[in-house]
């Protein structure tokens, strides 16, 4: 039976609805990260629903809670690097001699499937709850927070797995060989732009407008690389440990310029689990509680490609909903984590935010950048460094605000953590969270 | 350039056959005195389907951005890269905007905020026209 989605009614997507009613009641405690892989080598326990459950299993361990506590279960199904979705695809030869098939027979390969999870889980038996959050992991992590919120679940995964099949995965393959087009796509491919091309595009507008240019973004592609490389669980430390330099960014060829192939992240194989649950609950958990304060959510317009000014507006929302969601200011944030894949956005969510503003509105963040951004300095930016830093997950973000919080994160801000932001992933379609060490006052 | 051919549908036919004929259309709502662009079953503002027509605008916008693709997922236009993408914004709403590869304007040497007008350009595989744009001397 298919699994639900969280109703509308869940998320806070405009202006007015006042603090959140779930604020301090739902908190984070274990973590649990799968190792990265560049692509699927088609062996079963290689496979994104392995990884997935290994990912399960450590965020269990790491809270220090029996498997049989597991109540509810809140996964993002998409992979959305490789084919996915696609029925009639087979499992490899052997993969159901290690694993039990759900009805979907992807499950496990290139899409999440909480079916297939409580099938492969057996020590997961008491799972009552069961939602999805489609498209990103941002929206899982708030399904849940409002689920925990609303007592439907007393101690909750949040689940993702990626896949990354050989070859490239969008790149002359289906529509994009066709000599014809249709659906809604007809409106702008035909044009052949690169998926990060709207960005790009958006970029080169924001410094028109501001009076940049791309070379200033060259401190955050390095202080992203530095960040992710003191993760131990990030790909480019498991397998690509070499620090970035400014020439290599300066002269990184171009996919549509203004973006080279720095800007764009890198397709990885990971999945990540976490565990939700109450703060009375987190009494008898192992890790440290964080809290959540508040969420909000953005979506598009309807365009053929997004613009500078929907981006501005969209973000700036996300910023007023969150403050409001949270009760909380710009200047309480200790750090930011906020989407970074692609890197030319990054700058819209940080604006958005307002964090580290003096002042300023928009236009500000490639300035900043300048500054000591580091997570020794007084404005961290990224220190989870992000997809760029390791690997594309959408997931490093939301994992690395809670180890700061926590106090353990392996790129420590220097600071003290106390208020924490993290959301993903475009600026006009996101979903973020504000995280606090402690309980509201 | 060879671009695909977009396959319209009964949503969109309206605005092929316009630039079969040599003209752009936009849908245009009514109540809430907008146009919108790609087409849509109901205005995304105020959500009425029986509030839309179809208007012809008068074909010329600026460039709002640009950039240069130089690797792009479509197979029949690899040997063209780098290749421009420029963003128009239409003249009668800047909100609407539409892409183009600004034939006959150097790679890499766009004029962001120039003037454009439309021309319609045929695809190759079924010979539909889309609507292309050229930097108005």
């Amino acid at each position: 039976m298919p699994t639900e989605s969280a109703p509308h009614s869940w998320f806070r997507n405009r202006d007015g609805m006042g603090l959140w009613e779930g604020r301090g009641k739902v908190v984070a405690t274990g973590v649990g990260v799968s190792p990265t892989e560049r692509r699927w080598n088609e062996r079963p326990e290689t496979s994104m629903g392995a990884l997935t459950i290994m990912a399960i299993r450590k965020a269990i361990e790491d809270a220090g809670i029996s498997p049989d506590e597991i109540d509810g279960l809140v996964l993002t199904p998409d992979s959305t690097t490789g084919i996915s979705n696609d029925p009639n695809t087979p499992p490899p030869d052997g993969w159901d001699k290690v694993f039990k098939m759900a009805s979907f027979p992807q499950a496990g390969i290139t899409r999440g499937d909480i079916d297939w999870i409580l099938l492969n889980m057996p020590e997961l038996k008491n799972v009552k709850f069961t939602m999805n959050g489609p498209t990103c992991m941002s929206v899982s992590f708030v399904t849940a927070a409002e689920a925990v919120a609303r007592g439907l679940t007393k101690t909750c995964l949040v689940v993702r797995g990626w896949h990354n099949l050989a070859g490239r995965y969008y790149v002359g393959q289906g529509a994009a060989a066709q000599d014809t087009i249709s659906g809604s796509q007809k409106y702008g491919a035909p044009w052949g732009v690169p998926a990060c091309a709207p960005t790009a595009m958006i970029f080169q507008e924001y410094c028109e407008r501001y009076g940049k240019n791309h070379d200033m973004m060259a401190p955050f592609v390095l202080n992203e690389r530095r960040n992710g490389l003191m993760n131990p669980n990030g790909y480019y430390t498991q397998h690509r440990p070499e620090m970035l330099t400014v020439e290599d960014y300066l002269n990184a060829r171009w996919i549509a310029k203004p973006a080279n192939i720095f800007d764009n992240d890198l397709p990885i194989m990971a999945a990540l689990a976490v565990v939700y649950t109450t703060p009375e609950r987190a009494k008898d958990h192992k890790q440290k509680p964080v809290y959540i304060l508040g969420h909000g959510q953005t979506r598009p317009e309807s365009r053929v490609m997004p613009t500078l000014e929907e981006w501005e507006r969209a973000t700036d929302r996300m910023g007023r909903i969150l403050y409001e969601s949270s009760g909380i200011g710009p200047d309480d944030l200790s750090f930011e984590n906020m989407y970074d894949g692609f890197t030319l956005f990054h700058q819209f969510h940080l604006e958005g935010i307002r964090f580290a503003a003096r002042g300023e509105k928009r236009g500000y963040a490639l300035d900043l950048y300048q500054t000591d951004i580091s997570i020794e300095g007084p404005n961290p930016v990224s220190p989870s460094g992000g997809n760029n830093g390791n690997g594309r997950t959408r997931f490093w973000l939301h994992m690395d605000s809670i180890l700061q919080l926590q106090g353990r994160s392996p790129s420590q801000i220097k600071k003290p953590a106390e208020f924490g932001v993290s959301g993903a992933h475009m600026p006009n379609y996101c979903d973020a969270l504000i995280w606090s060490a402690n309980p509201p006052v | 350039m060879p671009k695909q051919s977009p396959i319209p549908d009964g949503l969109d036919k309206p605005f092929y056959d316009a630039c079969n004929e040599g003209r752009l259309v936009v849908q245009y709502c009514g109540n809430c005195r907008r146009f919108q662009f790609p087409p849509l079953p109901a205005c995304s503002s105020c959500g009425q389907a029986a509030a839309l027509t179809w208007r012809q605008v008068s074909g010329r916008g600026r460039i709002k951005s640009r950039v240069v693709v130089h690797d792009t997922p479509v197979t029949s236009l690899v040997p063209d890269q780098p290749f421009n993408v420029a963003l128009i914004a239409l003249e009668e709403e800047p909100g609407v905007v539409m892409l183009s590869h600004l034939p006959g304007t150097p790679v890499d040497e766009v004029p962001i905020g120039a003037t454009v007008e439309v021309i319609f350009e045929t695809t190759p595989a079924t010979g539909q026209k889309v609507p292309e744009w050229r930097v108005v001397p």
